[in-house]
């Protein structure tokens, strides 16, 4: 699996990511705006699925989570955009960990199911009348977009893609070291073979939950971000379907790939658009047909096709050196 | 006390449906060992076929017969060209796939038939049964032919040579290869009974919440629920989980107070957590206990 | 140079008629509008669980189609740009700043669906640009005061629960009701005009039952109704659902004094007719535009013209649904407004001259429904009239009923 990309590769990414916005109108800083936060939640269900095996379809009621702490905190308690980040992270962190706990006994199918049942209620929880005082019911909640700090010479879109940026790039270099290091590889021992995990010595029960929260963790910062970008949040915005969209990013981009996770978020945003573009009234189908083409053209992912392009890019850049060796 | 057997009875139609399309939850899971997400529209897509058939003329039992056939050749027909080429990819990929053949599907049925509700006729008609207000003698119709599927299903996979070798080939796909099964075209064939299946759950359902091409989704995600309470191994677990979460949905929604009617759903589906917790594999399934 | 005394007068009276010139005259223009056409965008549900709404769209679509092939409004064409919001509130935010920051549409018009709204809702006040003639009857589009850009068109929901609620009053004092409603903006809306409208006799509900789009039948709510002993059934579906209530009720042998379906479930042929016609008899809604299927239309000009439209423009349109009228309607309202802003296309005169429409009357309304705005009065048509299915079709009965709502009132 892909940890990481070469150093260079990354400087350059980034370098491309500063100067996008300049470039571009405010629409399109939005829309790339929401591919970094489409992004970010799709590494958070990478955690749990890619990494971890734990197959999640209510990813969805996470995000919801994030939108909704980062909603009230903004529009009741008048909290600053910037400190909803964390609370909407830690409040996600304890429901994903306090609902990995009971998921522990629950695998592939059933787990699926129990995740499903989770995304599917969210939205019914949200408007329930017990609630409607907080979360403003069918209604929802509209949010102001923060303005930039004084002084610095950019408008509020562009603002917010470089915020956005700082926290992707934050939360990616942490997944990274995350993956990277002792929890990771326990991580991946549990996805592998839980029971020779067990007997390694290895906590499966703690790091299940623990992956469970993380990866809440993630998508909920995302979805309080995306509260701030859209500036609304209702419980419709939160259905199954969006579960189903981190689900075909995720596949899209590479499971277990944390740079693919960005891919993923570019189709998530743009193909749908794109189809629709093509034909409308066939847009559901011309997605569904581009699709199954990127699912057979590459199985892994985004990642797993960028990995066999640089494997042969880089054996053919070896067999002169070798050919030359034999040359009398 | 009356509004009580009403409810139960209510939730057993309604469950009626959940468990029929239970039953090709299962049959695909057999076969493929994944959760097909395109099942419903698959179903609805017959269905729709169903009714074009009927709007040129045809007599039902012909086209409903007809409709069964497009469903099966369809289903083969997507296992061959769709699936077998990814069949190596992860389980994952193949979730993607079926999303994909959910959009393809749903988009298509609503840009030839068009979104507005039409109405499919029922074959046992809509009478109240006996002459009550309990129960209609389509739901009643609909209970007896998920039964009759169910032991046709029974029957086929525990003492036909073709229901047998299915079963090897999801189980044991390399073994089974080596006693001469033709693994690919056994899936092939799992892939055609459910449609199949799907086919039928699909004309008994659209009578009662009528035809269009957004019908199925909340009902296959009961369906799924209703598979997986019972016991994906288990294709009777699976209509009594079904029937189950019919009757369950409709007595907590009127029973639970405060909340009970807002959220009805969510009570069924912590209820089948619930379930899950304390028996992971479904109340009727067997547990699998593999080798380490 | 010796300036020639005739050459100074030519002039000078040349730039005396120049000075002269009316303000209308002059061309003024915002993003979107030129000389040759005005751009518009619009946001429909094309995919996704509200899709039969799609109809309404395509409707208007064809319209300016034909407008276009006659020349369109004071020799601009009218160019259409619609995107499709999957009923999603975060993709109609997505579509509408497109529309907004990329397409620089003048205005938007008739974007659909109460969620899809609310999340552009100040987005497009804050622009300040006109989100016009809102599809959907929600109460809070017409708050000139706090959101002056933002309009709707159809009698708001809560007129209608109003008007529910009068003729209960007067015609059942004394009955028990029961509702059953959809659980969302539109249904909650509907449900607070009824309450408001029986003001202190609100006690009258004896039961309500919510539902939600994804509940496969409304069954298990109208047997719970039923129970509640009510003799008063109102029924605030969308058509699937209200079909299936209305069949449910005489399916279990309820026949209650009176049974109401609202207005966006009344149509022949999307809702009654799967229902069954007999189980429909005797089923009261409220109407404000004339219906398709009615025979009692026949020869009306109006509903003729209608129909040739749809032959020639939109010839798959389902003429029993209501959404093809709605459509039609909706978008010769707007070609009023046009017409009425001539040369000055600005956003804020496109604004003004919507507050400015004095008894419009729009050939397939009913008749004797006008449509009147003023700066206060961001609510275009609050008239309806009740109707009464006798079995085969509705029937027209009472006189045209206002269920005005203060504006700026309502959640």
């Amino acid at each position: 699996m892909h940890l990481g990309l070469p150093p260079w590769a990354v400087g350059g990414a980034v370098a491309v990511a500063l100067v996008l916005p300049l470039l571009f109108k405010n629409f399109l800083v939005f829309q790339l705006t929401l591919v970094m936060i489409y992004s970010i939640a799709i590494l958070g269900l990478n955690l749990l699925t890619g990494f971890n095996g734990q197959f999640s379809l209510g990813h969805s009621a996470f995000y919801a989570i994030g939108a909704y702490t980062a909603a009230i905190l903004m529009d009741r308690f008048d909290l600053a955009y910037y400190w909803t980040l964390p609370v909407a992270g830690m409040a996600c962190f304890v429901f994903g960990f306090l609902f990995g706990l009971p998921a522990l006994r629950l695998e592939g199918v059933y787990l699926a199911l129990a995740t499903f049942a989770l995304a599917v209620a969210t939205p019914q929880i949200l408007k329930s009348s017990p609630l409607e005082p907080f979360t403003g019911g069918v209604q929802g909640i509209v949010i102001l977009k923060p303005d930039p700090p004084a002084g610095l010479p950019v408008n509020a879109d562009q603002w917010l893609y470089y915020f956005t940026l700082a926290v992707l790039l934050l939360m990616f270099a942490g997944a990274v070291n995350l993956v990277r290091g002792r929890t990771g590889r326990a991580m991946l021992a549990i996805r592998e073979h839980p029971t020779a995990a067990r007997l390694m010595g290895i906590n499966t029960a703690l790091y299940k939950s623990l992956t469970f929260g993380v990866s809440a963790l993630y998508t909920g910062i995302a979805g309080a971000l995306g509260a701030i970008a859209v500036q609304f949040v209702a419980p419709d915005s939160f259905t199954f379907l969006l579960s189903v969209s981190l689900l075909v990013g995720l596949v899209i981009g590479g499971v277990g790939s944390i740079p693919g996770c960005i891919v993923g978020g570019l189709f998530v945003l743009f193909v749908p658009n794109l189809a629709e573009h093509v034909s409308k009234g066939l847009a559901g189908a011309i997605y569904g047909a581009i699709l199954l083409l990127v699912i057979y053209l590459m199985p892994s992912g985004a990642a797993g096709f960028a990995r066999l392009i640089w494997a042969r890019v880089s054996s053919r850049a070896l067999k002169p050196s070798v050919t030359e060796g034999r040359t009398p | 006390m009356e509004l009580f057997l009403h409810q139960v009875l209510a939730g057993l139609a309604t469950g009626g449906i959940y468990a029929c399309l239970a039953l090709a939850v299962v049959m695909i899971y057999q076969a493929i060992d994944n959760f097909n997400f395109a099942q419903g529209e698959m179903a609805m897509f017959s269905t729709f076929i169903a009714w074009q058939l009927l709007q040129w003329g045809m007599p039902f039992w012909a086209a409903a017969l007809a409709a069964g056939v497009v469903a099966f050749a369809g289903g083969v027909a997507i296992e061959r060209i769709v699936f077998k080429p990814i069949r190596t990819a992860s389980p994952l990929s193949h979730v993607v796939a079926f999303i994909a053949l959910f959009a393809i599907l749903n988009s298509t049925a609503g840009f030839i038939w068009d979104f507005n509700v039409k109405t499919f006729p029922s074959p046992f008609g809509s009478r109240p049964l006996l002459g009550s207000g309990l129960i209609s003698t389509h739901d009643a119709g609909m209970i007896v032919v998920t039964v009759a599927l169910l032991a046709f299903l029974y029957g086929f996979f525990r003492y036909t040579r073709i229901g047998l070798a299915m079963r090897a080939a999801a189980a044991h796909p390399a073994s089974a290869q080596l006693v001469g099964i033709r693994v690919g075209w056994m899936m092939a064939l799992g892939w055609g009974m459910a449609a199949a299946i799907g086919a039928v759950a699909g004309m008994m359902i659209a009578p009662v919440v009528f035809l269009e091409p957004n019908m199925m989704l909340g009902i296959l995600l009961y369906g799924f629920a209703g598979a997986v309470v019972g016991g994906l191994s288990s294709p009777g677990g699976a209509v009594a989980g079904g029937f189950a979460v019919g009757v369950i949905e409709n007595l907590a929604g009127t029973f639970v107070p405060f909340v009970g009617r807002e959220l009805k759903l969510t009570i069924a589906l912590v209820l089948i957590v619930g379930v899950l917790m304390i028996r992971p594999s479904g109340l009727f399934g067997r547990t699998v206990v593999s080798r380490v | 140079m010796k300036i020639r005394r005739r050459d100074f007068c030519v002039t000078a009276a040349a730039g005396l008629a120049l000075l002269n010139t009316p303000a209308w005259a002059q061309k003024k223009y915002d993003p979107g509008a030129t000389d040759r056409e005005i751009k518009i965008g619009g946001i429909m549900p094309f995919s996704g669980p509200a899709s039969a709404y799609a109809a309404i769209g395509k409707t208007e679509a064809a319209y300016f189609n034909m407008l276009n092939d006659k020349g369109g409004i004071n020799g601009r064409k009218i160019n259409l740009i619609q995107y499709d919001d999957g009923y999603s509130p975060p993709k109609a935010v997505e579509q509408a700043r497109k529309l907004v920051e990329s397409d620089e549409v003048l205005f938007i018009f008739q974007s659909l669906g109460t969620p899809s709204n609310s999340a552009i809702h100040k987005y497009m006040n804050a622009k300040k640009v006109p989100q016009l003639f809102v599809a959907t009857g929600a109460t809070k589009w017409g708050d000139p005061e706090h959101f002056p850009w933002t309009m709707g068109w159809q009698p708001n929901y809560q007129s209608e629960g109003r008007i529910y609620a009068k003729y209960i009053m007067a015609n059942h004092p004394n009955g028990k009701i029961a509702v059953l409603y959809q659980n969302d903006d539109y249904g909650k809306d509907l449900l607070q005009g009824l309450k408001d409208g029986l003001g202190g006799k609100a006690s009258m509900i004896v039961a309500t039952a919510p539902y939600e789009t994804s509940d496969p039948t409304v069954d298990s709510q109208v047997v719970n109704l039923k129970s509640s002993g009510a003799d008063i059934f109102i029924n605030v579906a969308t058509p699937k659902f209200a079909a299936q209530a209305v069949r449910k009720v005489g399916e279990i042998g309820w026949k209650p004094a009176l049974n109401i379906v609202n207005n966006v479930g009344n149509s022949v042929g999307g809702v009654l007719k799967p229902a069954g016609f007999e189980n429909a008899k005797d089923v009261v809604s409220t109407f404000y535009h004339k219906d398709g299927t009615d025979p009692t239309w026949k020869n009306d000009p109006a509903m003729k013209e209608w129909n040739a439209f749809l032959d020639k423009y939109y010839p798959d349109a389902d003429r029993t649904s209501t959404y093809a009228v709605y459509g039609y309607a909706a978008a010769q309202t707007l070609e009023q407004v046009l017409k009425q802003c001539g040369d000055n296309l600005t956003r804020e005169n496109v604004m003004k001259q919507a507050a400015n429409l004095k008894n419009l009357e729009i050939g397939v309304m009913l008749p004797g429904i006008k449509i009147n705005t003023a700066p206060n009065d961001f609510f275009p048509i609050e008239q309806m009239q009740l109707a009464r299915f006798n079995g085969e079709r509705w029937v027209l009965f009472g006189d045209v009923i206002s269920g005005e709502v203060g504006a700026g009132s309502g959640s």
